[in-house]
């Protein structure tokens, strides 16, 4: 029996093959969508992990020197008194694709499971010792370092990241003191205390991944969140599929009982069946999922890169758990979006009479359920809102609100429709709105699923194009400087200013240094008396005399998101790298930018440290061109040395946009989805309708006008949706921008609307609607009109 | 003492499972432009006491046996190795390793340190003598007269160490063969110490007395390609008498094995290969392998036949490239104490 049972289900299958392939789709896209953004993430993770176990030597505490650099006295002293130190020389070097980070490590006392334990388990390290030692990276990183460096390759060593002999690092970074002294796990019995051997220094707690990683968290769950979203309107599509396909074999069903299959051999089948289909749809949608992984991969990257100096590097790696967990998703999805048609199988008297389901869902109940639901929803967001702070309350904000407004869609839609039936003059507008009600239910999940991409592209869409204006208008300030000059020393800084006086311009340094502030890296520029800072410079909140102080030499401006991470506001102390404290004086927004920064009036940079880079200035000219010209012919500085503001500001949008680019992926992806979605609910009602449409065409409604009145139909549920995802996007947007933004990136940013932008979408939404319902209705409008009589002498 | 060192030594420049993997290849690498020893070197004191860089290896190797009012044994190891990095003989190019060790009754306790050349963590000076890595030091005025300290996370150790007797160098006239082939190394001893000093472990400290034993040795190549390891014995026989003798162990199974009889007022006499005997008697499950940790060892030309037992056959030296090194007891004609090392298991 099970046999025949297996046979007549399948058969249908065979006999509806774009059915099947669109079930198939629907979960592969799904489970594509969600598993892609998972690899990124996991990708990610891994680089930080690395890196930061590279760069801190494997999670251990350091010992700095407020001044800079330690001596190697220093080092000699704490190691002859039993301190178990190691040296780190930490710098740049510059490569024509950007500087990499150059660690010098001494492999005689460094931990040997630390980056030079990885780095020497290739071979032997005789060509690595000694200053003309070779240099160890990532192939990627190593390519970038050749020619002008001799490098050995070792994918162990984290991107962007080449490590090296202390030696070969002291003499390409010309710096004869150490960064920073690891200090080891294991100390000996007898030790003298830090304050007797090396007063000036100060122990640090270890740096750790997850610096790198509570930068980029926002990020990554915002990948995340985009990830659910789309896994959910994944499940919309294959809810639509397989309500599709248990709505047509409900004569099969009822066949195979009263021949004997019992509900529970029929389910068990069923449930077979779903679950062969959600393996194939999980395993094509892990390799679907991996190729939008790969193809998104470069741009996390540039993101990560631009955003927070994160290196990551363009390459994926399938991990088993990776395919198991695409499975398994996909496989709870197929259960959550067939378990009510299971449900519905299992009760279902053996000889029922095969009652359309479009009728049997028409429930006030349902309504009044999805609109409680959506209350739930709403109140659990208003208490994240209320009570919740950190990301996670801002993420459970986004999805109550978005949950609420999905569940609330039906019975705001059956609002519009009642209202709009009240306009109608002939009986067959009257129909039109009576008949698309009735539709309500069959069809509001594909809707929901519509104005959750809808409102996602406009809520994100307002956030970006905000961002963006807010972002130009600011870097147009904050860019003062007419040209940007890099000097190579000293000798070049005294010619620069000398030329500089001679032509009239003016020149401000802009040195400064990277260091930990309240436990975080940040970095810490100095600038100079000048009015162009006070007249180009807001300040978002700041003491009534901020830039005088500044002038004389005392106080620290921060920036936006170390005020909010903090807790700063003008007038607080703030302890310095090196242990020094100093009045807060203002606060200035930063955008773009993941660092804490903190802005010191020049002299006291030059003083507190040496070692800060000196090599940048900025030039006030009238004309920028000629002074480069000049500067260029007479000075002798190539081309790379400088850059205008405009190259500048180009720059910076650059890694604004990249920022972005997969955000605007994944909304093009969200979207084709929801389309998916709505044309498997149409198909799914187009079989089930047909009695309710046959009456119109016996008293004289031709085919034609059917399908016509069915695009309709269609394209006005999506201009309805459309409409109101329109609020429920400007909440979204003010969601991000107020909330999640200042929880994940430390700033706040003004909202600014768009209409034009909407205008794309509305055509999109409004394309995705006809696309979706051209089938069905050419479907309908083909026909045969024996199919239509035959409602009426058949049962159904 | 023999080349034991050498396998340490070079776990600078390779891990431990390279060196697993090429077995001693790495010992046997060709020796371009270091000095290779020469028999007809006699050496000269104090300056033979400092560093050699123009060969590849060298070590100051200190062991004692020590015990305390009660009579509980206790031993102790101080090692320093140099090896250089490439010829030459500059300071820049040599890198140190040192090993120290404590073997109680409450468990066998070790630390390793490195350094590099040239930086001032680590070095040997012939006069006064002083020989150090961190804060570990062989000190004197002279290399009869030290203070040796070496410390670990959970031990610490300060000894002062007298020897009234001269240095005695071993194998002929100080060059010592390694094998058939010819491997040789420069070898004296400082086996006549008296050692009185506290060690501190985790229950406490503990004043202690015994008898220490140095080894000075250098070369470039002292080991054959087919040599897979070694065990090697410095025994204190009551009495006076010293016994220096080694095994190396070949792959296909056989063994070469010599020594020196150090007679009470220090006169030499080495012993010729096959003369002395060591065969292994007892074995210990040791760091998930098995070490012969009891020895039956005889030189007929002494009338010796003694057992040679482990104290605590737990001594091992977790170290990166590990080894077991402890204090021993001697029973049988003639009763004492020593050290025994074996690597290679």
């Amino acid at each position: 029996m099970t046999r025949a049972v297996i046979a007549a289900l399948l058969s249908y299958w065979r006999r509806r093959p774009g059915q099947l392939a669109t079930l198939i789709l629907g979960l592969a896209l799904a489970t594509a969508l969600w598993s892609g953004v998972q690899a990124i993430n996991a990708e990610a993770r891994k680089t930080y992990d690395e890196a930061a176990n590279v760069l801190a030597g494997g999670g251990l505490p350091s010992l700095l020197s407020p001044s800079g650099t330690i001596s190697k006295e220093t080092f000699i002293r704490l190691r002859r008194a039993g301190w178990q130190v190691s040296p780190v020389i930490d710098g740049w070097i510059a490569t024509p694709e950007g500087r990499v980070r150059l660690l010098g490590i001494d492999p005689f006392t460094a931990p040997r499971d630390g980056a030079f334990g990885t780095a020497t388990e290739a071979g032997a390290i005789d060509d690595v010792l000694g200053p003309d030692g070779i240099l160890i990276a990532s192939p990627a990183t190593a390519d970038r370092l050749r020619p002008a460096y001799n490098v050995r390759e070792d994918p162990a060593i984290a991107p962007g990241l080449a490590v090296a002999d202390l030696t070969v690092a002291a003499r390409l970074l010309e710096q004869p003191g150490y960064s920073r002294l690891m200090v080891l796990e294991d100390q000996p019995l007898i030790r003298p205390p830090l304050e007797e051997i090396a007063p000036k220094l100060i122990l640090e707690a270890p740096e750790t991944a997850e610096d790198l990683g509570r930068l980029t968290d926002s990020f990554h769950l915002n990948l995340t969140a985009f990830g659910l979203l789309s896994f959910a309107v994944g499940l919309f599509i294959v809810n639509g599929a397989v309500g599709l396909a248990f709505e047509q074999r409900r004569q099969t069903f009822r066949t195979l009982r009263a021949l004997g299959a019992t509900a529970r051999t029929l389910v068990i089948v069923l449930i077979g069946e779903l679950l062969l289909f959600a393996i194939i749809a999980g395993l094509a949608g892990i390799v679907l999922g991996y190729l939008i992984a790969g193809y998104l991969l470069p741009d996390v990257a540039a993101t990560l890169r631009g955003l927070y100096g994160a290196t990551m590097e363009g390459s994926l790696t399938l991990s088993p758990v990776w395919w198991l967990s695409g499975v398994a998703i996909a496989i709870l999805g197929t259960a959550l979006a067939a378990a009510f048609g299971l449900v519905q199988v299992a009760r279902m008297p053996p000889l029922a009479p095969a009652k359309p389901r479009a009728w049997a869902m028409v429930s006030q109940g349902t309504a009044r359920w999805q609109l409680l639901a959506a209350l739930a929803f709403l109140a659990a967001a208003l208490a994240a809102l209320a009570f919740g702070s950190g990301l996670i309350a801002g993420f459970i904000l986004l999805g109550g609100f978005l949950m609420a407004a999905a569940l609330a869609l039906p019975s705001a839609l059956a609002l519009c429709l009642r209202l709009a039936a009240r306009t109608s003059r002939d009986v067959m507008a009257e129909w039109f709105w009576a008949d698309t009600r009735q539709q309500l239910p069959g069809l509001s999940l594909a809707l929901m699923a519509l104005l959750l991409a809808l409102s996602a592209n406009i809520g994100v869409g307002t956030m970006v194009a905000s961002f963006r204006t807010t972002f130009t208008g600011w870097l147009d300030q904050r860019l003062v400087s007419d040209l940007y000059v890099t000097v190579e020393d000293k000798a070049q800084e005294d010619a620069l200013r000398a030329f500089l006086t001679a032509e009239g311009a003016e020149i401000l340094p802009i040195w400064h240094t990277d260091g930990d502030i309240l436990g975080a890296p940040a970095e810490i520029y100095g600038v100079v008396d000048h009015p162009v800072y006070t007249e180009n410079w807001p300040l978002l909140s700041s003491m009534p005399d901020a830039w005088d102080q500044i002038a004389r030499g005392e106080g620290a401006l921060v920036n936006e998101q170390l005020a909010r991470r903090e807790g700063l506001t003008p007038g607080t102390a703030l302890t310095m790298p090196g242990g020094w404290e100093t009045p807060i004086v203002g606060v200035y927004s930063d955008y773009g930018n993941p660092l804490g920064q903190v802005v010191i009036p020049w002299a006291v940079l030059v003083e507190r440290y040496p070692e800060a880079d000196k090599s940048d200035f900025g030039v006030l000219t009238d004309d920028p061109q000629a002074l480069r010209a000049g500067l260029i012919g007479e000075l002798g500085l190539s081309e790379d040395q400088m850059i205008d503001q405009g190259a500048l500001k180009a720059f910076s949008l650059d890694v604004f946009e990249r920022t972005f680019a997969v955000t605007a992926a994944l909304n093009v992806l969200t979207l084709s989805v929801a389309g998916l979605a709505i044309l498997t609910s149409l198909l799914t009602l187009s079989t089930i309708r047909l009695p309710q449409l046959a009456p119109l065409w016996s008293l004289g409604t031709t085919r034609r006008q059917l399908a016509m009145i069915e695009l309709l139909r269609a394209v006005t549920l999506a201009i309805v949706t459309f409409l109101l995802a329109i609020p429920v996007g400007l909440g979204l947007a003010w969601v991000l921008l107020s909330v999640i933004n200042v929880e994940a990136f430390g700033w706040k940013l003004p909202m600014t609307v768009f209409p034009a932008d909407w205008l794309w979408l509305f055509l999109a939404a409004l394309a995705a609607a006809l696309l979706s319902s051209l089938w069905p209705a050419l479907q309908l409008a083909r026909r045969p009109p024996a199919d239509l009589i035959r409602v009426f002498t058949h049962e159904r | 003492m023999s080349v034991r060192a050498v396998f340490a030594a070079l776990a600078i420049w390779l891990t431990a499972t390279q060196a697993v993997a090429q077995g001693f290849a790495g010992l046997g690498q060709t020796t371009e432009g270091y000095a290779l020893p020469d028999p007809a070197t006699r050496f000269t004191y104090p300056a033979d006491h400092g560093s050699h860089p123009e060969f590849r290896i060298e070590w100051w190797y200190v062991t004692a046996n020590l015990q305390d009012a009660d009579g509980t044994p206790y031993g102790i190891q101080w090692t320093l190795f140099r090896n250089a990095i490439r010829p030459g003989g500059a300071e820049a190019d040599q890198g140190w390793m040192a090993h120290a060790a404590l073997s109680s009754p409450g468990g066998h306790y070790y630390a390793e340190r490195f350094a590099r050349g040239a930086s001032g963590q680590a070095g040997v000076m012939a006069e006064p003598f002083e020989a150090f890595i961190d804060e570990w030091q062989m000190a004197g005025p002279d290399l009869k007269t030290i203070r040796l300290t070496a410390q670990g996370t959970e031990f610490h150790y300060d000894l002062q160490l007298n020897a009234d007797r001269p240095f005695v160098p071993q194998g002929e006239g100080g060059f010592s063969v390694k094998s058939e082939a010819g491997q040789a190394s420069h070898y004296y001893s400082q086996p006549f110490y008296r050692v009185t000093g506290t060690l501190t472990l985790p229950d406490g400290a503990v004043e202690v007395t015994g008898q220490a034993w140095l080894d000075r040795e250098w070369s470039s190549q002292p080991l054959t390609e087919t040599q897979t390891g070694w065990d090697w014995i410095s025994l204190h026989l009551n009495g006076g008498d010293k016994l220096m003798g080694y095994r190396l162990r070949d792959r296909d199974g056989s063994a070469y094995t010599v020594g020196t009889w150090i007679n009470a007022d220090g006169t030499p006499e080495p012993l010729a290969p096959g003369q002395l005997t060591m065969n292994a008697t007892d074995w210990a499950d040791v760091a998930d392998r098995q070490v012969p940790v009891g020895w039956d060892v005889t030189l007929a030309e002494q009338a010796l036949e003694i057992n040679v037992d482990a104290v605590y056959p737990q001594s091992w030296m977790g170290t990166l490239i590990p080894y077991w090194e402890g204090p021993v007891r001697v029973t049988g004609s003639h009763e004492g104490v020593g050290y025994l090392e074996m690597s290679g298991y």
